[in-house]
């Protein structure tokens, strides 16, 4: 029976690809930051997880506005990178389990979640750069993965009670595939930050650490906001770490903390890991 | 036929990327979504004018576009990251897209974000349980 190890959260921001690509991990602006995934990487090295379900948000490489899905899942067996208009090379493609993913899709539509389904699915940064920043860019990559996009890009979105309940939804779908699986859901996006406007630059510490602090003892707060709430408090793009709670629902109510790192400002963000591991 | 009032329209300085801006720079967005391919990005280099034209990109959000406006853009519907996709090639980051938005220079800007995290290390440490390099 497949099983879920634990989550792990990450930001996905380009520059943390560039980053890597340049060999600027050690440089002054970037050390804390990734010196800060050191125990999530020697976490991910020692459980060595089948597949990683990778939550995170379409910047607008796969989907265009023509049609939004708010919640889409991978069902294919290989996902590529590509030119995204950012500037950032693209990477060698990810391994993907259909078999797995069309499971998980039957489940989550039988447990009233009706996702969409892709065949063809373009991996942005936003799924890119948190395995990057966890595994280092490989080819091949270590681990198999399966894609779950969120729309957090063009409102309605969903609500954080609606992602967190999606959790709880792929972690009945994980536990109901016969094959002997260890898998990791990695949440990805936020924390603060807001890109756009006149309000460009917002970063709001304290409510950062809360989040983090409550995802890891007390999730259900966060399900307590409106998307207006959090984005007036943490920034327009802040609404990513929603998605923190997809990768949180799909846990057990009492997880162990493995590792807490939280550092701001990278590029234009208050960025935060957490592992949490499961109990057996 | 009325657009639906929010309770996040009146954050200041923020336009939430929703269907009232989609729908009226459907266009636009079409256009910047385009910047995905370098032959795109090449063609608009060439002539920009005529870019618009093929994505039917007309009137003021056409003028935005020449004028490289990219305010304008964003109050006019543009969503920023596929705005992002037309100033990162062009040698704009995200950063200096900011310090445009609020008029100040992209050093200010960045300065303004250091002083987001000064003191962090120490107020880590008094939170308690976190990694603190």
């Amino acid at each position: 029976m497949a099983r879920i190890i634990g989550g792990v959260t990450s930001s996905h921001i380009p520059a943390v690809g560039n980053a890597i690509a340049n060999g600027q991990t050690q440089e002054p602006y970037w050390k804390r930051f990734f010196d800060g995934y050191e125990p999530a990487k020697t976490w991910l090295r020692e459980k060595h997880p089948d597949l990683a379900i990778v939550v995170y948000n379409d910047h607008g490489l796969n989907f265009f506005l023509d049609k939004v899905p708010t919640f889409a899942l991978g069902c294919a067996d290989v996902y590529h990178n590509d030119d995204e208009g950012w500037a950032l090379a693209p990477v060698a493609p990810f391994k993907g389990d259909a078999q797995f993913s069309w499971h998980i899709a039957e489940s989550l539509v039988e447990q009233d979640f009706d996702i969409c389904t892709c065949q063809e699915m373009k991996v942005d940064h936003g799924f890119v750069n948190p395995l990057r920043a966890l595994y280092g860019t490989c080819d091949p990559w270590p681990v198999t993965t399966i894609p779950l996009a969120v729309n957090t890009v063009q409102h309605p979105v969903p609500s954080a009670r609606r992602c967190y309940r999606l959790g709880h939804a792929l972690r009945r779908a994980v536990e109901s595939y016969p094959d002997d699986l260890e898998v990791v859901v990695f949440g990805t996006g936020g924390l603060s930050h807001q890109l756009q406007g006149e309000r460009a630059g917002l970063i709001d510490v304290e409510f950062d650490l809360q989040c983090m602090d409550k995802i890891a003892n007390d999730p259900e707060w966060m399900t307590q906001f409106s998307n207006s709430e959090i984005m007036r408090r943490t920034g327009t793009e802040g609404i990513e770490t929603i998605m923190w709670l997809v990768m949180r629902g799909a846990l057990q109510s009492n997880v162990k903390l493995v590792h807490k790192h939280y550092h701001a400002p990278i590029s234009n963000t208050g960025a935060g890991v957490l592992v949490l591991e499961n109990y057996e | 036929m009325t657009w639906t009032k929010h309770d996040y329209d009146d954050i200041p300085g923020t336009y939430v990327f929703d269907g009232k801006q989609a729908h009226g720079a459907y266009p636009l967005n079409k256009l910047l979504f385009s910047f995905n391919c370098e032959g795109n990005r090449r063609d608009f280099e060439r002539d920009a004018a005529a870019y618009c034209d093929r994505y039917g990109v007309a009137g003021r959000y056409k003028e935005l576009v020449l004028t490289k406006d990219f305010l304008g853009m964003l109050r006019a519907g543009a969503n920023i990251y596929y705005l992002a996709k037309m100033a990162i090639p062009r040698g704009t980051s995200v950063q200096d897209a900011g310090a445009a938005f609020q008029g100040i220079s992209t050093e200010e800007f960045q300065a303004k974000l250091l002083a987001k995290g000064a003191g962090l290390k120490e107020r880590l440490a008094k939170r308690g349980g976190y990694w603190n390099g």
